[in-house]
């Protein structure tokens, strides 16, 4: 088991090498003189050089990325083109926002895709399955954003339930933060609730053939026994990874629907980062997002490991 | 072509043929494709026709689809956008393919140091979200038409690369391809002849549910500004646009969004029929079900 | 509630049917299977009947798709959903076919127990082997989790599984095939069980390990006075253990009767042509005879014998079309053919 984790930390370690040379040669892509393009109209020469000298601009390329990835290191990832403030800092207070985010919609995504899922599966066939696998076709072919768009027509348009958009933060007020949050969450709840029932669904279907489910209906165990103790202990193994992916993509901020919701998370700071040019900023928000995703894969495959018996010994 | 080939191709599409899905997911299709081409001549005005007197007026006669905050004429600018939409699907997944295909045949073929440092830049592009990383791309290289395309295309890379990879490995071991190489046929014949015929299943597959993909991400990029430039309407920008309107405009909401997700549920249904031909596992499963008394 | 007392009526029951030899544990009557697939009717099983009594072998012998495992599982109420099954099943005072399947699911597990071809994939890869073993008993008898763990170290000694004790937390893959195996018997045995149906058992394991798993049942059917029911294709390990035998083909049985009667005197061609086939260690280095065709397919079966297009004999013109008659020819021995007197 050390083992089989001290290989897997390595490994990570290796991809998230790769992701700050690609996120540093973002910068590069940038054509002409990115702090030039990025000050525009506001161009004075003294910010100019001051920028272009905390960048490091003026090295060599490896030069270059020897000093980005020593100052990523310490948590330090340059200071914003528009502010001048530790684009670590800023990055960083908008986590909050896109984990109250993620997680709700997360949460509400497996309430509604377990018991449809399963359902689906071991009443196969029927119209609960017909049903499931309408919503899942529906859930990967719609456009989230879009999605939203007619939640806020219905909710807060036509029966004025919610807040069409913005953000209140889960500390400073609980119910309004859930009035908040309730559309953008349930809209990209729905999209990930629809890719996991089709992945629950299938799994249990293909537990439900497996030769030692028929074992355990020979023993004469009841139904719900089968199901419970044998169908789901396996088929629900590899949905953890799916579901943690899920979350972990989530993490990354569904830039889309913070944009439409006005929901200040690392999405929307992306989206925020684009239009004003601030490069460092984007640049941040995308390493930490890679770096999150990659830990939580991490995090999922040891977790993996400890619920499956055969990998453990390995 | 050979005559296996021509066998296979009359059995998926036979089969396709009885799946009312697939069908109707064709049929959609091609009104796609005749949309996309004809487009502005279908059209009944002009996409930057602007008339003040005739703004967020809801859908009549002379505008089936409503008009916009502009007064343009919604249902003109859902139809012309159409080719923009299909345009960035196809150029960025045929971009995928081709990039994907090619790393992953050289990774597989020749393994070695090819092999581990191709799939780990695989890796690096798969520990970003999909959508992220395309904006960080179009963001970085400036937004447009073509800088969508690429993008899009490159973060679908890694899935073709990874398929074909895997097919190459189990191919390249069998009795066939071991007798062709023992004859001394070229790399590129081999491959050409003997490794893409066995792998073409699952990347016809994931080249039309990838489409589906790459539609909704041209849709994501454009909502943000990030796709084709205006005054050319896009679908994604379209919503963008209206989502300040929409509780008094529902049309600007609901139109252009329909489109988005009727092109990419037809291309999902036309990938899921396929699959169900193309990959026996998926017919296994189902059929191998056993009831729980 | 209520299958409390269903469970304690069920134990009760057990000890007054266990010595008595006259009285059949399993009978089958005329029992057909008819499975629905896209291409349409499956004609698994045809009108199949027989029985076993305590302490007694019963084989039943055909090529994979002859029928014999969709007959137990149809008798014991494991058919897949899209199979119709008719006919009559008897286990010990029940009526299987009778009962709902509530009831039915309680007589599994607690009066018969199974055991499946390939101990690789039938046990449960994420539960503890001892759980599998004594589940069945915590569900049909009422054990509590610790008596159960107790009763899965016996149960594991018994089928003679080295260091019981310790390994009973073990996972089914730190086993090798033939343990599995041993595992999955402990499982069918955990409650007694009157009947104990071996479905190909010894398929999937090593010629060693197959020798040894058939002496164990062997063994612990002495011990138990267990009825078993012994489905093979391998007519090498019939007559090692079994006293009657039904061989299968096309969904039909072909030709039943005491052991050694059917080994003596084979009479249907096809009981021949098995016998033929099999390999004898004093031909050693001889070539196999394979019998030449394929069996016929369930969705498509011959209006007369099923075996009639890869008969040899073909001694009788009507067998083309007709389905010949199940016709005695010896002491309990009787076989599906219009020329039993003649034996070519």
């Amino acid at each position: 088991m050390a083992r089989f984790v001290l290989r897997r930390v390595l490994q990570s370690a290796v991809v998230l090498l790769g992701v700050t040379l690609v996120v540093f040669l973002l910068l590069q892509l940038v054509p002409g003189d990115p702090v030039r393009v990025a000050l525009g109209t506001r161009f004075d020469p003294q910010t100019y050089e001051a920028l272009r000298a905390r960048a490091g601009l003026d090295q060599p390329l490896p030069v270059q990325y020897a000093s980005y990835l020593g100052h990523a290191l310490t948590g330090d990832l340059g200071v914003s083109f528009r502010t001048g403030q530790p684009v670590s800092r800023i990055v960083l207070e908008r986590l909050p926002a896109t984990l109250s985010l993620a997680v709700t919609a997360v949460v509400f995504a497996l309430l509604v895709a377990f018991p449809l899922g399963i359902v689906a599966a071991v009443r196969s066939g029927s119209a609960v399955d017909h049903a499931a696998r309408v919503f899942s076709q529906f859930g990967v072919s719609v456009p989230d954003f879009w999605m939203g768009i007619m939640g806020i027509l219905l909710f807060a348009g036509v029966l004025g339930w919610l807040p069409p958009s913005g953000y209140v933060a889960l500390t400073d007020d609980p119910g309004r933060w859930a009035t908040h949050v309730a559309l953008p969450a349930v809209t990209v709840g729905l999209v990930t609730a629809s890719i996991l029932t089709r992945f629950i669904r299938s799994s249990v279907l293909e537990v439900l053939s497996a030769d030692y489910v028929r074992t355990a209906e020979a023993k004469g165990l009841r139904n719900r026994v089968v199901i419970l103790r044998h169908v789901l202990r396996n088929a629900l193994i590899p949905v953890v990874t799916v579901v943690a992916v899920q979350l972990a993509s989530l993490l990354g901020g569904v830039i889309v629907i913070e944009v439409l919701f006005a929901w200040p998370g690392i999405g929307r700071l992306t989206f925020d980062a684009v239009q004003a040019r601030d490069y460092p900023v984007l640049q941040g928000a995308v390493l930490l997002v890679a770096a999150l995703f990659l830990l939580v894969n991490l995090l999922v495959d040891i977790l993996y490991a400890r619920l499956d018996p055969r990998i453990t010994v390995r | 072509m050979s005559a296996t080939t021509e066998r296979t191709a009359r059995r998926v599409l036979d089969a396709l043929r009885r799946d009312p899905l697939a069908v109707g997911g064709t049929v959609v299709l091609v009104l796609l494709v005749v949309v996309g081409v004809a487009g502005p001549w279908l059209a009944p005005a002009g996409v930057n026709d602007v008339d003040v007197d005739q703004m967020l007026r809801p859908p009549s006669g002379a505008h089936p689809f409503g008009t916009d905050e502009l007064g343009r004429d919604v249902l003109s600018r859902v139809l012309v956008a159409a080719r923009v939409s299909l345009q960035v699907g196809a150029v960025s997944v045929g971009i995928a393919l081709v990039a994907g295909v090619t790393l992953g045949l050289l990774a597989g073929y020749y393994r070695g140091w090819l092999d581990s440092v191709l799939m780990r830049a695989m890796d690096v592009l798969f520990a970003f979200p999909v959508l992220l990383l395309a904006v960080a791309i179009v963001a970085v290289l400036g937004p447009g038409l073509l800088t969508a395309m690429v993008a899009i295309g490159v973060v679908y890379t890694p899935i073709f690369a990874r398929i074909t990879r895997a097919g190459v490995l189990s191919v390249r071991e069998q009795v066939f391809v071991r007798a062709a190489v023992s004859i001394g046929a070229s790399d590129l014949r081999i491959m050409r002849r003997h490794v893409l015929p066995n792998i073409a299943a699952p990347l016809i597959v994931q080249t039309s549910l990838s489409l589906a993909f790459a539609i909704l991400s041209e849709a994501a990029l454009s909502f943000l500004g990030l796709g084709i430039q205006p005054p050319a309407p896009a679908w994604g920008r379209m919503l963008f646009d209206g989502r300040g309107f929409v509780t008094d405009a529902w049309w600007l909401g609901v139109f252009p969004g329909a489109a988005i997700f009727l092109t990419v549920l037809a291309f999902n249904l036309v990938g899921d029929a396929l699959r169900d031909v193309l990959d026996p596992r998926q017919l296994t499963l189902a059929e191998a079900r056993r009831s729980t008394p | 509630m209520s299958d409390r007392t269903e469970r304690s009526e069920g134990r009760e029951s057990v000890p007054s049917q266990r010595r008595t030899s006259d009285r059949p544990v399993l009978s089958v009557e005329d029992l057909t299977v008819t499975v629905g697939t896209r291409r349409g009717p499956a004609h698994a099983v045809a009108g199949v009947s027989w029985q076993v009594r305590a302490g007694e072998t019963f084989a039943l012998v055909g090529e994979s798709g002859s029928g014999k495992s969709m007959t137990l599982l149809a008798a014991t109420g494991l058919a897949p959903r899209a199979a119709t099954v008719t006919g009559r099943v008897r286990l010990l005072d029940s009526e299987l076919t009778a009962l709902p399947d509530d009831r039915r699911r309680r007589l599994r597990g607690r009066h018969v127990g199974f055991v499946f071809q390939d101990p690789m994939t039938s046990l449960n890869p994420v539960l503890p082997v001892g759980r599998q073993v004594t589940e069945a008993a915590e569900e049909h008898l009422g054990l509590s989790r610790r008596a159960a763990r107790d009763r899965a170290v016996e149960l594991l000694d018994l089928v003679g599984i080295p260091s019981a004790a310790r390994r009973v937390d073990a996972y089914p893959h730190q086993f090798s095939g033939g343990m599995r195996q041993r595992v999955v018997i402990a499982m069918a045995l955990a409650c007694e069980p009157d009947l104990l149906i071996a479905d190909e058992p010894t398929t999937a394991l090593d010629v060693t390990t197959q020798a040894q798993i058939v002496e164990l049942v062997a063994d612990l059917q002495q011990r138990l006075g267990t009825a078993v029911v012994w489905v093979t294709h391998d007519l090498g390990v019939v007559a090692g253990i079994a006293d009657t035998v039904a061989v299968m083909y096309g969904g039909r049985i072909v030709e039943q009767g005491p052991v050694d009667a059917v080994f003596d005197t084979p009479t249907h061609p096809y009981t021949r042509a098995l016998l033929a086939a099999r390999p004898d260690p004093s031909r050693r280095g001889e070539d196999l005879v394979a019998i030449p065709g394929a069996p016929p397919s369930p969705l498509d079966l011959p209006p007369g014998c099923a075996f009639w297009p890869r008969c040899p004999v073909r001694a009788d013109p009507r067998c083309a079309h007709e389905l010949p008659p199940l016709t005695p020819v010896g002491d309990g021995h009787t076989v599906r053919t219009f020329y039993p007197g003649e034996t070519p």
